[in-house]
Order: structure tokens, then sequence, then C-alpha cells
């Protein structure tokens, strides 16, 4: 075991599957010599070589259609897209063509692509470099979108998602990269897509939660345990396409009591979808209307202003005890 | 003194035969044998036969999806005929008789026309991807494909055909310059009918030529006459020797035309263009132009275009009768299959609902 950070884990996830499969291959905007504008690929192409970590030309879209045809191919590209914000040039490449490849095909081609980009606020970035757009990807069918929370889990998701057969958003959030150090195994291990985590158990209230907000929701559940004794379950979605739709409706059969919490704006992200999933299935276990805790329906917010427009713990508070005082 | 620089065409289009048959480039006649030289006839045939029945068959309500192709016979067809049996072709929506040439059972293209799965659905032998419908979309994935090729080691060159509206596209540029980067075994085709659907080329870019946007990425590039098979199969047989030698990728821009409408979904010509228009590009037609060529070679008679045509009609209706087959299997429960390797639950809690007619 090593303690880690989590963009030391997607390093480690990379080097291991570059190592394991040569049919893998990572490009990008400066992910060769330059090890990544956040390192996540340091060390990688001294180590594999040009041919199988390499820098492309600045453009998404060249970058999209570069891993649709090397998967046609039958390679397995790992490609990065620097900042989430710019996902809008690849746009095509991603979901008209990765993502229906297989459907397309009748099964003849797949995709086995991995998208990886960071994104999320936070750190004062520029315009488009933090905002959170899962939930565009969400509704693409043909689309799996992953979000870890923490270094364990990064690791074990990634390698997960560059094994899988089909096209995978893998969003890295630029908070999480360094803040926080975790013991992360050596070796390969992998955590399943499409399952959430249940992150802090707890009887009275579930909160669904990814991203930057898991932590930002587990600190509300212990004030809220400290303030009123309420035992708050925090769930960690992990994949927010397909969603853990099982583990949600069991949490909250249990507890009767639900809050959304997402960084992404109201309209976007995925907090509607499973407000939705636990209407359809568990409408009778609720006590209260499940509650979104989101970002304003703004454009991302200018860098000075940002910690007053994401979610805040305090929000998280409120949402919690108004469901349980409902 | 000004230092701008006047825009500089250094480009003039190959050509082989002239319009009534004669040979005006002899040096740079392809070495074809009389076969081979047949066999590019008799597939140009069979393409213009193919392409008037389409046409019928569209309007019959037989055929769904179906765009023209009837002018575009040699610039289709001569340029696959370079090709080799494993070389990739990434094809427009327009470029379905490349694809059948290439081994797409031509039952599967009419059900591609209808909007069925099995009509993507390419056979493990043939090495091409589906019709792309999103314009130049296949211009970038031609870099990866081609970069597949390379990093494999393999002798093998990847070819994606688009047409002239394409050009305007940034995943037309991303492509060639992706491909000029890796230099990587590609060859971007661009038929150049001169419209796309309304437009025309002179409203596409300022530039005299397409073919001279190669430079902005700094790969080779020709210009051939597209109703002249032998020049068109000259210049992307060069282009593929040179690829396959590791030299990297060429633009072609084929100047072609074509006789119909766009596609078959109401698009009227004759809004957009002249009748003696049509009559001029109709003068210089590839099938009158080969036909007479190897007719003063001895190597094709009207007996022998007689009988590729009925060849053709009977072909075409034994791919229709075997689509007819297919259109009954396609279930809802086929496309959720489809999606993923491993269905994810709540596919599969659909997939179940459908099954039982109870979808929602």
């Amino acid at each position: 075991m090593a303690q880690m950070t989590m963009i030391q884990a997607i390093t480690d996830a990379m080097r291991l599957e570059l190592a394991r499969d040569p049919k893998v291959l990572v490009f990008g905007e400066d992910v060769g010599v330059n090890g990544g504008v956040f390192r996540a690929t340091a060390g990688l192409q001294e180590q594999f070589g040009e041919q199988r970590v390499f820098d492309t030309p600045l453009a998404e879209s060249g970058i999209g259609g570069l891993a649709v045809g090397l998967a046609v191919q039958g390679f397995r590209p790992v490609a990065e897209i620097q900042f989430f914000g710019f996902v809008f040039e690849a746009f095509d490449a991603v979901a008209s063509q990765a993502a229906r490849l297989r459907y397309r095909s009748g099964g003849r081609y797949h995709a086995p692509i991995v998208f990886r980009s960071p994104f999320g606020g936070g750190v004062k970035t520029p315009e488009l470099h933090a905002d959170s757009l899962e939930g565009l990807f969400a509704q693409t069918p043909g689309l799996k979108v992953v979000i870890p929370s923490n270094p364990y889990d990064a690791k074990g998701l990634l390698i997960s998602a560059i094994r899988d057969d089909d096209p995978v958003i893998f969003l890295e959030h630029m908070k999480l990269y360094r803040s926080f150090r975790q013991e992360v195994p050596e070796g390969d291990y992998t955590v399943p897509l499409g399952k959430a985590a249940v992150v802090r158990p707890g009887k009275d209230v579930t909160v669904i939660t990814y991203g930057a907000m898991v932590q930002t929701s587990l600190t509300a559940a212990d004030k809220v345990a400290e303030s009123r004794g309420a035992q708050v379950e925090v769930i960690d979605l992990r994949t927010v396409s397909p969603i853990d739709i099982e583990t949600v409706v069991e949490s909250v059969k249990k507890t009767n009591r639900a809050v959304v919490v997402q960084e992404a704006q109201r309209k976007a992200g995925v907090a509607a979808e499973v407000a939705a999933q636990i209407n359809e299935r568990a409408i009778l276990h609720l006590e209260a209307p499940v509650i979104r805790v989101t970002s304003p329906d703004t454009v991302y917010p200018f860098a000075a202003i940002e910690d007053q427009w994401l979610p805040t713990v305090g929000r998280v508070v409120k949402a919690i005890e108004d469901v349980l005082d409902f | 003194m000004g230092v701008l620089l006047d825009e500089r065409t250094p480009y003039e289009p190959v050509r082989i035969l002239a319009e009534d048959g004669t040979v005006v480039n002899p040096e740079l006649m392809p070495d074809l044998s009389d076969d081979q030289l047949r066999e590019l006839m008799h597939r140009m045939v069979f393409t213009r036969v193919w392409d008037q029945r389409a046409i019928a068959l569209n309007r019959q309500g037989r055929l769904g999806f179906y765009a023209p192709v009837a002018g575009q016979e040699a610039s289709m067809l001569a340029s696959h005929y370079a090709l080799n049996k494993d070389d990739f072709l990434l094809p427009s929506y327009r470029d379905i008789p490349q694809l059948v040439f290439h081994g797409l059972p031509l039952y599967q293209a009419f059900l591609y026309s209808r909007g069925h799965i099995h009509g993507g659905q390419i056979p493990e032998d043939v090495s091409a991807l589906m019709p792309q419908i999103i314009i130049a979309a296949q211009c970038t994935q031609l870099a990866g494909v081609a970069l597949g090729i390379k990093l494999r080691g393999e002798r093998r060159v990847a070819i994606a055909y688009f047409g002239d509206g394409a050009t305007s596209q940034g995943d037309f540029y991303e492509g060639m310059n992706f491909a000029g980067v890796f230099k990587v075994p590609a060859i971007f085709f661009s038929q150049n009918n001169r419209y796309a659907i309304s437009v025309p080329v002179s409203k596409q870019t300022a530039a005299k030529t397409l073919v001279q946007k190669s430079v902005a990425a700094g790969i080779s590039g020709v210009q051939v006459d597209g109703m002249d098979p032998l020049a068109v199969y000259r210049v992307t047989k060069e282009a593929a020797d040179r690829a396959r030698a590791g030299e990297g990728p060429v633009m072609i821009e084929s100047l072609t035309y074509r006789y119909g409408p766009h596609t078959m979904a109401g698009d009227d010509p004759t809004r957009y263009r002249t009748n003696e228009e049509l009559g001029e590009w109709e003068r210089q037609d590839p099938l009158i132009r080969f036909r007479a060529f190897l007719q003063g070679k001895g190597l094709w008679s009207e007996q022998e275009e007689e009988a590729a045509i009925e060849e053709t009609k009977q072909t075409i209706a034994d791919a229709l009768k075997k689509a007819d087959e297919y259109m009954s299997k396609q279930t809802v429960g086929d496309l959720i299959d489809a999606m993923y390797a491993e269905l994810p639950p709540e596919l599969k809690e659909q997939k179940a609902l459908f099954a039982a007619g109870e979808g929602r």
C-alpha cells in the first residue's frame, strides 16, 4: 500500500494498463514529454515510448476522431481532453461517433475508448475549464460516465474504464487531484463501473452525490449528526451513467428521505434523473419530497465569486434539515 | 510595393482520356490488362444501372434514403479499383458503390437505405466503415485508422471519400493535418461534384481549387479529371503506392458531377443549376468516354453492355428479394442488444418490457 493523491493514482492506473495491454495508447495535448498539464501522464512516454504515449495537434475533434479510428483498428485509446469545457469541439466524435459505433455497425465494431478530462470548481480557473458537463454525456446513449471522488476509486475505476469495451467518459475533479492522500494498493485492482458506494451509513436520510460534492456532503452529514443526532447515509454514485439505481432505492426505502447534491447547475448534471428514478420506484417509501442541492442556473461563475456559487456545506445541511422537518 | 502574395494555383487536373475517348497523355497510361479495363467498365455500367433502378425503387417506396451517383462512376469506381481488398474504406453516404465493390453484399446496402440494423453489419472480411452521415467526420477517423495501420506495421492504405462541401468542415482540415503530422498511409478523396445540395463550390471557398487545401496540412495533393476513369485510377494508384511506401498522406480532388438530385428526399436541382450546365457535363459522361476508348481497342461491344445491364437488373432483383426477407427481422430488443457489450440494468429492464409488449 502507498499513500497517493488522486492524480498519482490516475497515473498509476495508466502505467499498469500500458504495461499490461500493448493495445492501450495514451494521447492528447501535452501528454507526452510534458507529462500532462496536471502531471497525470508524467513519465509514461519515457517508460513506454512515443508510439504508445504521444502528443497531438491542438484540435479536440481531431483527437476524438483519431480515437475512433484507432478503436476501429483494434486499439484501446485513452484520449485526454485537456479541460472538459473544451469537449464541445469534440462533441460529434464523442457523442455521434464513439457512442454509436457499436450500434451503427450492429456489433461489427466497438469503441473501447476512455476520454479522460479534468473539470470542477473551487480552484479559480479561467473560463470554460471548470464547467460540470457530465449531464450532456449522461444523456447520450452508448456512453458511460464515471466521476471518482478519491484516489482509491480513481485508480480502480480508471482500470475498469480502460478494460471496458465501450466508450467511457472519465471525469477528474481538479480540486480533488491533490487535496488529500489515501491508501491505494499497489498493482492492479478494479472498482466496477455502474456501482455506487455507501460512503457513510445512516438511517434517517439519504444523500446521493458524486465528485467533489462527496466531501461536502460528508462534512454536512457530520454537522447534522452533531447538531441533532440524525444519521445521514451518503451514497457516492461514482458512475453517473448508468446510475446504480438499486443502491439508491434500497437506501431510500430504509431512510424514507433523500437529498441529491451536485456541483452542476440545477438544469444540468444528473440530480433530476436520480430524483425521477426515486419517484418511480420508491414513492410509497418517501416521507418528504426529494430535494436537490445544485449550483444556480447561470453560466459557470467568474473566479472571484466561485465559492458563493458552488454548493456549500451550509446549503447541504439546510437541505437535509428541510427533508427531516418536512 | 506591396508584400502580400497573390493566390497562386499550380494545380491542373490530370487527364488521360479526352471526351471522345482518345488518349491525350499516353505517358500516364496506367498498367491495366484488357480484362481489368473491361471489368472497370463493367462496374461503371453496373453502377449506372443501379442508380437508375435505385431512383425508381425509391419512388415506389421500396428503398429509403438514397443519394444518386450517376456521373460519378469514374470518380468512385476507378479510384476504388486502384485499392487492394485489405485497404480500409471510410465512405460518405453517397459512396455506397465503392462499399459494395469492396465486399458489402448489395442486399445489405438496400437494408442500409431502408434503415435496418443489418445494413451496417459490415462483413468481417470487408475492411470498411458504415456510410458516414456527419459531413467530414470520416476525415478525422481516417487519420486514426491510418495511424492504426502504421502502428501495426501493415502495408495497407486507408481512404476516406467526401464531397466538395465537406472541405469547409473543420474535421476535413483536422483530419488532413493529423495525418500529415503522423505521416500515415491515408488518402483524402474529395469528389468535387460542384454542389453541396444547392450551394455551388464557389460559395464554399474563394480558393480556386480544393486540392490546394492540402498545402495547409503540408501533404501532397493532386487534382484529377473525375470523369476520366484512367486518370482517376492513375492518381489513386500512385497515392496508394506512396502511402504504402511510408511517404505519408495524399489529398485527391476529383472533378466530377452528379446528374441527379442531391438525395431522393425532395431535392430539385433545376432550382439551382441550368440545363446548359447539365448538358455540358453529360457530354463528359465517363461511360461515353470509356466506352469509346474500349471500343477503339476492340474491348467492348454493344452486346457486352446489354449483357452487363441485364445481369445488373437480375442482381438487383435478387438483392431486393433478400432484403425483403430481412425486413421483419428487427426488434427493439435487437437495438438494445447493440448498445453495449454488457447491458446496464436499466436497458435489461427496458428490453424485458418491450419483449413483453409493455414498452413505454
